[in-house]
């Protein structure tokens, strides 16, 4: 009895300090937005001004985002699908979709197209039909939760090399480079989200989080255009599971994986016609080094 | 000066003279600078740390066949000796923390090598990886304090070179192998984390009283109060209830 008391306090006392930093994170008062309500965003040559953005933002986003943007709005409670994210927190200034590095803030454009594009698999829809000014000054809006924007710059854009043709031995670099960095870790050897390490991922905040399937016929979240999926796996999806690659995968090498990512995908594809022709196999997660 | 053999004597001794000053001219530099000793031990019976199971990556299963791994919460030494506590000092205000070696956070056979990583705030540390299996690693500071990152370390992948602009205990995590967490631990001054016999020293105290603070993953933190003298040393002794 004593032992299972001991163990289940020395339990609670590592869960106490885990969920520590988690509580303890600061949150600010409509007093410290009113310091950055200067905030500008530029998308193309449009310049977007917070202030304009106050009246847009109560009618669109304040039911999820909340008042001060920290993703605590009245419908936010409710939204509590397994595997689907909560609405971001404004305040924290860490965005998934971003053409910048890792630990960088994202770039005006990309804060936009996040609007524009909306989130597949989850609450967030596309804005699309707002105009480019509105959706600019809601970047601009987005900005000013954040003391991050005040101070820092955004990260310097990943470069992405002009896509080459598709070809068979593209794709067959592609299958190396997936198995060379594990991919399948996560997104498993087929790219159905069943890899050995898929059923314990969990967000940042510590909610379970499921990684991308790709044969299921759903969109990646930070958007579906070959440019899209090099940015996700060179940049990283900060504040979920998915690293930065930049470091591991070579700009040459990287195009090879988005051609070998898209021979898993259920919209037909070039490179889907010739996996078929080529007859390519799973990766073999026990092969050694190279030799796949 | 005919000789050439005097010759070589002469200049030699000049060499040596200089080189004599040279370091004798840093040791006058560094003279008054004292040092925090001691040791850091824990109270009662060592708690029990569950094993892991590590069985989905075999490769880490693998690396610990003959040595089965375990939770790393408390690692207690001969004599109740506490490994893996950080010593800093409160409200250190003096110049940056000059370190002769990087602090080095490795990957190893699914753990994390040290457990506890300390270092001063602006300091770069580096992460590597000995393992032949992907890991990525993720540090989880608080976002209005430092800025996090996520970055993915297959086998053979350079090392990572990062700093913390501010001080804080970061947890450090890796997704891929859910078992394996360490930390950052962030101060601000000169630092210390105990060996595997509970000993630290901090180095490099200007003489004046500090406040030293104890910092264990789940222990929580204690301080004491001390007085360095020129170049002497001052001793703080900590002992840690289990929680």
């Amino acid at each position: 009895m004593r032992t299972r008391l001991r163990k289940w306090s020395l339990l609670l006392g590592a869960a106490a300090v885990l969920a520590l930093p988690l509580t303890s994170w600061a949150q600010l008062t409509q007093f410290d937005l009113a310091k950055t309500l200067n905030a500008e965003s530029h998308v193309g040559n449009v310049t977007g001004h917070a202030k304009d953005a106050a009246a847009p933002y109560r009618r669109y986003c304040v039911g999820c985002h909340g008042p001060l943007g920290d993703g605590e709005g009245e419908n936010a409670p409710w939204m509590d699908a397994p595997m689907y994210q909560k609405p971001r927190n404004f305040q924290l200034g860490v965005f998934k979709c971003r053409s910048t590095p890792t630990g960088t803030l994202p770039a005006d454009q990309d804060l936009y197209d996040a609007i524009t594009r909306g989130f597949d698999r989850s609450n967030m829809p596309q804005w699309n039909t707002l105009t480019k000014q509105e959706r600019t000054d809601l970047v601009a809006w987005v900005k000013h939760f954040s003391p991050r924007f005040a101070t820092e710059k955004p990260g310097a854009p990943i470069p992405i090399p002009p896509e080459p043709e598709v070809t068979p031995e593209r794709i067959k670099a592609g299958r190396e480079v997936f198995a060379r960095v594990q991919c399948w870790k996560c997104h498993g050897v087929q790219g159905m989200a069943n890899g050995p390490s898929a059923s314990t991922l969990t967000d940042d905040l510590g909610r379970p989080i499921a990684p991308f399937n790709f044969t299921d016929g759903s969109r990646p979240k930070c958007g579906d255009t070959d440019q899209d999926i090099y940015r996700i796996f060179m940049t990283g999806l900060d504040g979920t599971p998915m690293p930065s690659f930049a470091d591991n995968i070579k700009p040459e090498e990287a195009w090879d994986l988005v051609f070998y990512l898209r021979t898993f995908m259920s919209q037909k594809s070039k490179e889907k016609e010739l996996a078929k022709q080529l007859a390519l196999k799973p990766v073999d997660p026990n092969a050694p080094a190279g030799q796949q | 000066m005919k000789n050439p053999r005097n010759y070589a004597v002469l200049v030699s001794a000049v060499v040596l003279v200089c080189c004599g000053a040279l370091i004798l001219g840093q040791k006058v530099n560094a003279a008054g600078e004292g040092k925090i000793t001691g040791t850091v031990k824990l109270d009662g019976a060592a708690p029990h740390m569950k094993g892991i199971d590590m069985s989905k990556d075999p490769y880490c299963s693998k690396a610990h066949a003959s040595d089965p791994a375990h939770l790393e919460t408390y690692v207690v030494g001969a004599g109740g000796a506490l490994e893996n506590v950080v010593l800093s000092i409160d409200g250190w205000s003096g110049s940056a923390q000059v370190t002769t070696a990087i602090p080095v956070f490795d990957q190893k056979n699914c753990m994390y090598s040290p457990h506890v990583l300390a270092m001063d705030a602006g300091e770069t540390f580096k992460v590597e990886t000995s393992d032949q299996t992907a890991h990525n690693i993720h540090p989880l500071p608080n976002p209005m304090v430092n800025v996090g990152w996520n970055q993915s370390q297959p086998p053979g992948a350079p090392p990572i070179e990062k700093s913390w602009k501010a001080a804080e205990v970061i947890p450090v995590k890796c997704n891929i192998h859910p078992w394996m967490n360490g930390w950052f631990v962030v101060v601000k001054g000169p630092y210390a984390t105990t060996d595997a016999n509970g000993k630290y020293t901090i180095a490099g105290v200007p003489p004046g009283s500090y406040t030293v603070t104890a910092w264990q993953e789940a222990a929580g933190t204690q301080t004491q109060k001390v007085t360095v003298a020129a170049g002497g040393s001052a001793t703080a002794d900590f002992t840690f209830k289990a929680k």
